[in-house]
């Protein structure tokens, strides 16, 4: 089943705050094997110019893709999770996440498109502060392969 | 500043992947159960696109100097990496050459990541500002 046109363009109403923690940050960097001390140390990230410890360019994603069900688990999209793949990922900086950040995220759906029996969902998530600071924006393709 | 950086050998094992699954909320099963991975049509598990974005990302801010350096960043997920259960698990090798340098001293990567001798990443970029 295609994926709902009535999408695109749409917009949905900001997230709850997501509270940026220090721990959360370092347990993301040593996940990805990231030993700089701006991810670890708060004096280091400091002497930086940063208020805490600086998050590794993709840390968002762990913010946007939760915040994404809104999309992506709505039944009247129809897209079946289990058919889908990560196509692209983009992010534009306005400047990184650092810990104790309070962000909120707003998404929408930039594209659906079909090509050769696949499906192809992009969505578009402001990153901002609680008062409206922008810090990120972040566009994801999703892919529903095709049933064959 | 150099205009390649010295290719990046990064390693990644089952355990990277479980690591990654906590640290990220991605607790998609085709990243860590060969039964689910092989019943979509995967060779095996597969390691988060998300991973091997963020090993390119580490490549991309050693290379600029810090992660606020990194103005913009971009990858096409072109195939997926393979990650066998074994002690060894797989290597992911990054390459980045500077394609242009703008007059608002932003400088412009183009981006490579290959596993086993095949590319997994297209169309990836990054724009950074040297500190």
């Amino acid at each position: 089943m295609p994926l709902d046109q009535s999408f695109v363009g749409r917009s949905w109403p900001a997230t709850e705050p997501y509270q940026v923690g220090r721990e959360k940050i370092r347990e993301f960097a040593r996940a990805i094997g990231a030993t700089d001390a701006e991810y670890h140390d708060p004096a280091a990230a400091r002497a930086l110019g940063h208020a805490d410890v600086v998050a590794p360019p993709t840390f968002p994603v762990v913010i946007t893709m939760a915040a994404s069900r809104q999309i992506v688990e709505d039944p009247a999209l129809g897209l079946d999770y289990s058919r889908v793949v990560h196509g692209d990922q983009r992010f534009a900086y306005t400047r990184p996440v650092v810990a104790g950040d309070e962000l909120v995220c707003v998404n929408s759906v930039d594209e659906i498109t079909s090509r050769g029996g696949h499906d192809f969902l992009t969505t578009r998530t402001e990153v901002s502060t609680v008062a409206g600071e922008p810090v990120v924006t972040v566009w994801s393709k999703l892919v529903q392969r095709g049933e064959h | 500043m150099s205009d390649t950086l010295e290719p990046q050998t990064f390693r990644v094992t089952r355990a990277d992947l479980v690591r990654y699954a906590g640290a990220s909320g991605d607790f998609n099963p085709i990243h860590w159960s060969d039964r689910v991975a092989t019943g979509v049509g995967l060779p095996g598990v597969i390691a988060h696109g998300m991973f091997t974005m963020a090993l390119v990302g580490r490549a991309v801010t050693a290379w600029a100097g810090a992660a606020d350096a990194v103005v913009e960043y971009s990858v096409r997920f072109s195939r997926p990496v393979p990650v066998p259960d074994t002690d060894e698990g797989t290597e992911v090798v990054v390459t980045a050459t500077v394609k242009e340098t703008t007059d608002e001293g932003l400088t412009k990567l183009v981006l490579t990541a290959t596993c086993q001798g095949e590319k997994v990443l297209s169309l990836a970029q990054a724009t950074v500002r040297k500190r």
